[in-house]
């Protein structure tokens, strides 16, 4: 592995970049999202940053049950981030379906539709759980980094 | 003549500017925006539809789920009609409580606004201070309730958390910061230049337009309309208590600003008079599982605007038809009017003016002829007739004070 993608890693590790997309949740977990990224959890000092485009993401943060409308769209928006590629399912609704398990407009939680790495539970999962989510993610990251020795 | 064509911008669903999925088209001459549509839809799930499906008790829980930042508006506009129809008197101190939760969380969503409108325009300073004092709210909400958001406070039949005094203590001390904090953005609103210059004469929304196009809540009172739910069929505890609906004549983003931030400070008062007025008994009353027959319109003032939900039951333990129509389904049809003429960059700024929730507004009618089995669209005026000639049937007839009204307003 040469130096510049040995700095790639750690940078990423070190400062990864979110994007945030609601895929039709109620805005509860959209707010606690933004919440948990303010002054009093500052989820910023982890460096993590909210990014507005998928193409500068590492993270995709998903809130909410995938609706039929949306379905297409959160898939197109996982297929023009870069790789490696993490997606964190926020809320019971991201994990699950949650209380919309069922409806007619409803496809299913994140998983039924992209891969997901992380899932954060929660109606809505409270900053305090997507700090500790968000960073269970970044060790799992490291320590794998480190058992295969740098290599991907 | 303009040497090039109209340009049409498609924004959304996904966008930095949108923290929902919610689509805009937007037509652009230069710089100037000189058409715009909206498209709904990305957010619906069928809550409506899934609350025929589920017990009455059940749907209080689903229905909370409409929108996370006006949850207890949901499900209080819910409880509340479904103890009509049943016929149900709830204690006195629940309707305190009620109007307790429904108070801070209008707090909390008023700062919430006035940080994304920092954030629209460039002012990122202002959502990180107001977003730290909104967890002020949040923690008090979290303490009363149990939860941050989705409350679920609200049962058919009262509440089901009691205040201690010990609480009643704490609210009251945390009332004391936010009106301290609440004070220093007035101040800042009125004589920060960056905000003035940025939010005056942006989103022009005037009188009349807000009148025709049906605007409510802060949108509507910052246009002059001077209409407020708990004013004008008072709800809860409402009724017993003392407040100024607050209305400006400015029509612009400021105007909404400044409506924002003086209901926040009624909001401290209500507060402060719901804490010393809390009588004592119970919480709640039992009402049966099956609810008669019956069909009630419930109102409800949320912190974007009037909040209605329509319920039909059918003697059953499941309601028949659960209607929600959320204040932003009102007011989004003025975004179009506010964009007119404006430049691109105004464009974040004027669609947060009306604090919009897709969440909540997603509702879905399609109508359907039986015989040809085509759907068909139905304008605002066979509504209106058809309203006029139902009410005629029921007894009440309008006409002739319409009449005197028309003169009154010279129309």
């Amino acid at each position: 592995m040469g130096m510049i993608s040995k700095i790639i890693n750690w940078s990423r590790l070190k400062s990864p970049w979110v994007l945030h997309f609601n895929t039709g949740a109620c805005n509860a977990c959209d707010i606690e999202i933004i919440a948990a990224l303010t002054p009093s959890y500052d989820l910023e000092r982890f460096g993590v940053v909210l990014k507005a485009t998928p193409r500068h993401a590492d993270v995709l943060l998903c809130s909410g049950p995938v609706t039929k409308q949306i379905e297409s769209r959160l898939v197109r928006i996982y297929e023009q981030m870069p790789e490696p590629k993490f997606v964190v399912a926020i809320g019971s609704c991201a994990c699950s379906g949650g209380v919309f398990n069922g409806c007619y407009n409803v496809a299913g939680g994140i998983n039924s539709v992209i891969p997901v790495s992380a899932y954060i539970p929660g109606c809505p999962a409270s900053p305090k759980a997507i700090i500790d989510g968000v960073v269970k993610l970044l060790r799992s990251l490291e320590t794998k980094e480190r058992k295969s020795g740098g290599k991907k | 003549m303009h040497k090039y064509g109209d340009v049409i911008v498609p924004i959304g669903p996904q966008h930095p500017a949108l923290k929902e999925p919610e689509s805009f088209l937007i037509t652009l001459r230069g710089e100037k925006i000189t058409a715009s549509s909206v498209r709904l839809g990305y957010n619906h799930r069928g809550i409506e539809k899934a609350c025929e499906e589920r017990t009455y008790t059940q749907g209080v829980y689903l229905i909370e789920r409409v929108c996370g930042i006006c949850s207890h508006s949901h499900s209080t506009a819910f409880v509340q009609a479904v103890e009509e129809i049943a016929g149900v008197e709830i204690p006195a101190r629940a309707k305190y409580i009620r109007t307790l939760i429904a108070e801070l969380e209008r707090i909390h969503s008023h700062l919430l606004w006035l940080g994304v409108a920092g954030h629209e325009i460039g002012f990122d300073t202002l959502l990180m201070y107001t977003w730290r004092d909104r967890e002020v709210v949040m923690d008090l909400l979290a303490k009363l309730t149990g939860n941050r958001v989705n409350y679920g406070i609200n049962t058919i039949g009262g509440v089901r958390r009691d205040v201690s005094v010990k609480q009643k203590e704490e609210v009251l001390k945390a009332i004391d910061t936010l009106e301290k904090q609440t004070k220093y953005y007035i101040d800042l609103a009125t004589k920060e230049t960056t905000l003035l210059k940025r939010l005056q004469g942006v989103g022009v929304l005037s009188h009349e337009d807000a009148i025709s196009l049906g605007a409510v809540g802060p949108t509507g009172r910052a246009s002059g309309i001077a209409r407020d739910t708990r004013k004008d069929d008072p709800y809860a505890a409402y009724g017993e208590l003392d407040f100024k609906v607050i209305s400006v004549d400015n029509c612009d983003v400021y105007g909404r600003t400044l409506v924002r931030l003086g209901e926040l400070i009624e909001s401290f008062s209500l507060v402060r008079q719901v804490i010393a007025k809390i009588p004592d008994g119970p919480i709640t009353v039992r009402v049966p599982r099956k609810i008669p027959a019956g069909e009630v319109l419930s109102r409800y003032e949320a912190p974007r605007g009037e909040d209605v939900h329509y319920v039909r039951s059918n003697g059953t333990e499941k309601p028949d038809r659960v209607k929600v129509r959320a204040p932003t389904l009102a007011n989004v049809q003025s975004v179009s009017k506010m964009l007119e003429d404006r430049y691109l960059a105004d464009m974040p700024i004027v669609i947060a003016a009306i604090d919009p929730c897709f969440s909540c507004t997603d509702r879905l009618i399609a109508l359907r002829d039986t015989q040809t089995k085509k759907s068909n669209t139905v304008i605002w005026e066979t509504i209106r007739l058809k309203g006029i000639e139902w009410y005629k049937q029921q007894g009440v007839d309008f006409t002739a004070l319409n009449k005197k009204l028309s003169k009154k307003l010279h129309l």
